[in-house]
């Protein structure tokens, strides 16, 4: 959920749309070595399928039903600075085109949902692909536990956010409790959905994989011989 | 974890509302909004004044009231949370319908409803009144990083090819019979997701290189 206009006090919104700002910024100077100079159209592209994909739901029973926030898989898929262009893009076009999120809020929003899940997500996702075996197995499920990390991380910081600059008084072990334990949940859906999709792009085209390609890097042509000359 | 997007929210009509810079319509958006935040709870006055402000400009927009009013759906999960807020704040307790709750919280929800409504008019207004390629160039008067105004202008370009490709995808399932109902549908709607992903990433290169082709060099032609 966006965070609207009023949530946040004005000095704590400014702080926020200073820190998105320098984040942005430094996305745009290092996301150019993760795309040279196809950033423009594909970023582009790839910023609409974020949005496309915040439309997806995905029914949780009882005829509720939620949907992706996108951040970790984005890291994964394209690097987590081309994933904090995307999202921070997707947020402006959200708040500008659609009222969806407020306009003082778009710091925040690009803080929380962008920058904290993206790196985040990226820093897990990159610390158990050091840990784990480098096998292209390994892409999806370690883009699950950044999924399922990224999205309480961003509520605790939305906590911490609250703390400073909150506009009414509530206690603060009751929203953090009520806030991690909601995103909690959140995030093992989130952490299902990445799982499945991830796994779904690696086995078709995993050289589109910005996480897996050190594991690609290191793989050679073999040549398979088929057992009756019929290929499976 | 809000509702679909929905449409685009462009409302065509002529008025001085619809013909104002684009540049200036986002910096008064900004400039009020700030304003509206940081106006102290309580205030009541104020925030009518603020309504009647956002009212004024409505009015000299053309666009119907109807017209914004049903698209205020995007707040609604806001607003359950504004109306938790008595309950769950400290402070000293006042009586509602029979209900004690918290008067600090009273106060601090309605607040945030009147700032989160204001905020959600404010900007379904510069919405309706706004195309969105005019919005990309003012915001590239703003000194938008040229790089951020071009990868915005491909995704408002593409959106609408990328929403029109999950819905075929959609289509194609309920077509083979299928209705996502529970968690145990997922699979298929993941798999349908990383189908997107191969696509429009596929169509970004295919876009590349057609620019390429056309002599881009990084920047737009002006």
């Amino acid at each position: 959920m966006h965070v609207p206009d009023g949530f946040l006090d004005a000095p704590t919104s400014i702080g926020t749309g200073v820190v998105a700002a320098l984040a942005v910024g430094v996305a745009l100077r290092a996301a150019r070595r993760e795309l040279d100079d196809r950033t423009a159209p594909l970023a582009g592209l790839v910023a609409a399928f974020v949005f496309a994909t915040q439309m997806i739901t995905f029914p949780v029973g009882a005829g509720t039903s939620g949907h992706l926030l996108g951040g970790a898989l984005t890291a994964v898929l394209v690097g987590p600075f081309t994933g904090v262009l995307c999202l921070s893009v997707v947020f402006l076009v959200q708040s500008l085109l659609f009222a969806d999120g407020g306009i003082t809020a778009l710091g925040t929003n690009i803080d929380l949902m962008g920058v904290v899940t993206v790196s985040v997500g990226w820093l897990v996702f990159r610390g158990l692909q050091a840990v784990l075996p480098r096998r292209l197995s390994v892409v999806a499920p370690a883009a699950a536990v950044a999924a399922l990390v990224s999205v309480p991380a961003a509520a605790a910081v939305f906590v911490v956010l609250y703390a400073v600059g909150g506009t009414a008084d509530i206690p603060l072990d009751t929203l953090t409790g009520a806030m991690v334990g909601v995103h909690v949940l959140i995030g093992i859906g989130e952490a299902v959905i990445t799982f499945l999709a991830v796994a779904s792009i690696v086995a078709v085209r995993p050289d589109l994989v910005h996480g897996a390609r050190r594991v690609l890097a290191r793989r050679e042509l073999e040549i398979r011989p088929t057992s009756a000359g019929v290929s499976a | 974890m809000g509702g679909p997007h929905g449409h685009r929210l462009h409302f065509h009509a002529h008025s001085p509302v619809h013909r104002a810079p684009a540049h200036l319509k986002i910096l008064g958006l900004l400039g009020f909004m700030l304003l509206v935040v940081a106006t102290p709870r309580g205030w009541w006055p104020a925030y009518a004044a603020f309504l009647a402000v956002i009212g004024v400009v409505v009015a000299l927009s053309h666009v119907p009231p109807t017209y914004l009013l049903k698209r205020m759906v995007v707040e609604v999960p806001f607003v359950l949370f504004a109306v938790l807020l008595p309950f769950v704040s400290r402070g000293p307790e006042v009586e509602v319908l029979g209900l004690g709750v918290s008067e600090p919280g009273l106060q601090a929800g309605a607040t945030l409803l009147a700032k989160g409504t204001i905020g959600v008019l404010a900007s379904l207004t510069l919405a309706a009144t706004t195309e969105p390629q005019s919005l990309l160039a003012g915001l590239e008067r703003l000194r938008l990083p040229q790089q951020l105004v071009q990868i915005m202008a491909f995704m408002v370009r593409y959106l609408d090819v990328v929403t029109a490709e999950m819905h075929r995808m959609r289509i194609a399932r309920e077509s083979r019979g299928f209705t996502a109902r529970n968690p145990r549908h997922w699979p298929v709607l993941a798999r349908s997701l990383g189908a997107l992903f191969i696509r429009s990433y596929e169509r970004g290169e295919r876009v590349h290189l057609a620019m390429l082709s056309r002599g881009y060099t990084g920047r737009m032609p002006r």
